[in-house]
């Protein structure tokens, strides 16, 4: 027996209500856009690497923030989080001589923890994040520079590469991934050489394969684990999932480490590859990580969003932000544009949130 | 001679000094309805609370199937068979029917995958579906958001979800209160073939046309105690109507609002 009102969907509305729609949509658009009016040169292997690396920068980034916001929380904290560690790991290893392994497993259980403390203050005092978070913002930025400025003197430590130089777990943040592969591409004359023989583009940088390694997991996680289930059921409505005994508080706690986690990698990545540490890397992190997620589908208010989708937004904002400089536009225009897709983003995924709930 | 399974003996709650439940005693047999009537603050809410193991009673004795009832928890007492329905928190909106329906209860359809265990979505998918159409209840697929329910379908997907994982016991709070007529009779329905199935069922309700449709007995609580248990052959409809409201009250508005208002 069928009901008759149960009628086949046409396939684009179902393609319609994934979370994925706004960005899919986001990315095929911008990558028209920068098609018709960009430098040929922003295609090339050199200009896909530096766009990449600048998604792969804030993906990193998203992928902690999209399954906190499905958790239905905010983590305000990132940015400070990023410049934080990476001062714990410069200072340590350039300051103390502390093998820089030793600093970055340290930065990543300071870290953690400052995650969990964050995730335990909001689910035992029950205040939204955003405060909580927007306190941690500002006790970190300033514990960064303040502790800097007492141990060194100054709010850039700088020498990590010698410091570090032939680390096992600082080239797993710093290096570059396919080495072999772009010098074989580039003996076949695929890639270009300099003069001297070694090519153009050496390599693909870490960050990029932890960009795409952290979205895979986190993608696994959400789609196939139960606690995947758990995270939209948390972000769904608290009581019911505690009702239906998911352990929410833990949840929560868990997302709120893993956004320091994330926030770490990039503090990583940066430091190994920059070299340096500055007290004032990372600010508005959080927000660009948060626009990354919301034109990636989710909604702010939880429960709701792919990691996917993140990614994907991350993608546009990589786009938009370099392509930018390949067009004739002033790079000024950037944030302008920035702000418009954000809102044309979240008006369009509000609109598609009420149309699954209407089906 | 059944076996009650669930037993509560002079039960009381207070939160400070306030008397929530002031000495509850009831008793459920397997295969019958008990329905739980009575106005708002009579204790209802505290009382499958305590049930379903959400606030610790502060004294008398609470025992499952002959055992006493150690260190109640809601995890405890779900995995002892009692399941509770609350109104509208049973479900989660924009999650998918069959993420619902394990939601909590994954084990069931996780599956070895490497190191790891992961969700088996075509055998959920296959699970939810064949259980909603077995209460009668045909969905597009599985895998369509529950906002996309109407509300008796959503307390049938809930009830379903708890019978599915061997509750033996289903506490059902307000299952049809914010439901309309066709919507209650489905849940009234299933509440029935719950029954049949030998599960016990506490259906706690202000309605007594819904009690009276289904129940097999009926408590009625006022002012946090019992005004007694009564089998339905020993009450009508009109006679639980005004031992829920505690007799004069109805007698009252009859005079000001003339006699159709018995018929409230």
């Amino acid at each position: 027996m069928t009901d008759e009102r149960l009628s086949a969907e046409p396939f684009f509305s179902r393609f319609f209500k994934k979370p994925e729609f706004t960005s899919v949509v986001g990315v095929v658009g911008v990558f028209l856009v920068f098609f018709a009016i960009a430098d040929d040169a922003m295609f090339n292997l050199e200009g896909v690497l530096s766009w990449t690396e600048q998604a792969a920068l804030i993906g990193i980034l998203a992928v902690g923030a999209c399954l906190l916001m499905i958790g239905g929380e905010f983590d305000l904290s990132v940015g400070s989080m990023i410049g934080f560690s990476g001062m714990v790991m410069a200072i340590m290893t350039v300051e103390y001589g502390v093998p820089a392994w030793i600093s970055i497993i340290s930065a990543f259980i300071i870290s953690c923890s400052l995650g969990f403390l964050n995730g335990y203050i909001v689910v035992k005092t029950k205040l939204p994040s955003f405060i909580v978070t927007l306190a941690s913002l500002f006790i970190l930025r300033g514990l960064t520079v303040a502790i800097s400025r007492m141990l060194t003197n100054q709010t850039l430590v700088g020498g990590v590469t010698e410091a570090s130089e032939g680390d096992w777990l600082a080239s797993l943040f710093g290096g570059e991934a396919f080495t072999g592969l772009f010098l074989y591409l580039a003996d076949l004359g695929i890639i270009e050489k300099f003069a001297d023989g070694t090519p153009v583009v050496t390599g693909i940088k870490m960050l990029l394969v932890w960009w795409i390694g952290l979205t895979i997991i986190g993608i696994v996680i959400l789609r196939l684990t139960k606690y995947g289930n758990w995270i939209y059921a948390t972000g769904g409505d608290e009581q019911a999932s505690k009702n239906m005994g998911v352990p929410t508080d833990k949840v929560k706690i868990m997302l709120f480490m893993a956004t320091a986690f994330c926030a770490t990698v990039f503090a990583a990545c940066q430091v190994f590859d920059y070299g340096s540490a500055d007290a004032q890397r990372g600010l508005l992190k959080e927000f660009e990580a948060i626009i990354a997620v919301v034109m990636g589908g989710a909604l702010l208010t939880g429960g709701y969003g792919t990691v996917i989708g993140a990614c994907l937004g991350a993608l546009i904002f990589g786009i938009v932000n370099i392509g930018i400089s390949y067009t004739a536009i002033d790079s000024d225009w950037f944030r302008v544009f920035l702000g418009m897709m954000l809102l044309g983003a979240v008006m369009l995924s509000n609109s598609v949130r009420k149309k699954i709930m209407r089906s | 001679m059944k076996k009650p399974i669930i037993e509560i003996k002079d039960v009381k709650k207070h939160f400070g000094n306030i008397i929530a439940l002031n000495g509850i005693s009831m008793d459920l047999y397997p295969g019958e309805v008990m329905c739980l009537l009575g106005d708002n603050g009579a204790g209802k809410s505290t009382l499958i609370k305590t049930l379903a193991g959400v606030h610790p009673k502060s004294s008398g004795t609470y025992k499952v199937d002959g055992k006493d009832v150690v260190d109640p928890t809601p995890e405890t007492l779900l995995n002892a068979g009692i399941a509770t329905v609350y109104q509208d928190l049973s479900t989660i909106p924009l999650m998918s029917i069959s993420r619902n329906f394990f939601l909590g209860r994954e084990y069931e359809i996780e599956k070895k995958w490497g190191p790891f265990k992961r969700l088996d979505f075509k055998k959920a998918n296959k699970i939810a579906f064949d259980a909603m159409k077995e209460i009668g209840i045909n969905i597009r697929e599985a895998s369509q958001a529950v906002g996309t329910l109407s509300g008796g379908e959503r307390q049938c997907l809930a009830i379903a979800k708890a019978v599915h994982f061997g509750a033996k016991v289903l506490i059902l709070d307000e299952p049809t209160s914010a439901l309309g007529v066709a919507q209650s009779s489905m849940v009234l329905k299933y509440i029935l073939q719950a029954r049949a199935n030998n599960l016990a069922v506490i259906f706690i309700t202000h309605n007594v046309y819904h009690a009276y449709a289904v129940g097999d007995r009926f408590t009625i609580l006022n002012r946090g105690q019992t005004l007694g248990t009564f089998n339905k052959d020993e009450v009508t409809t009109a006679d639980l109507q005004e031992k829920m409201a505690g007799g004069k009250v109805i007698q009252d508005l009859s005079q000001e609002l003339g006699e159709d208002s018995k018929n409230l």
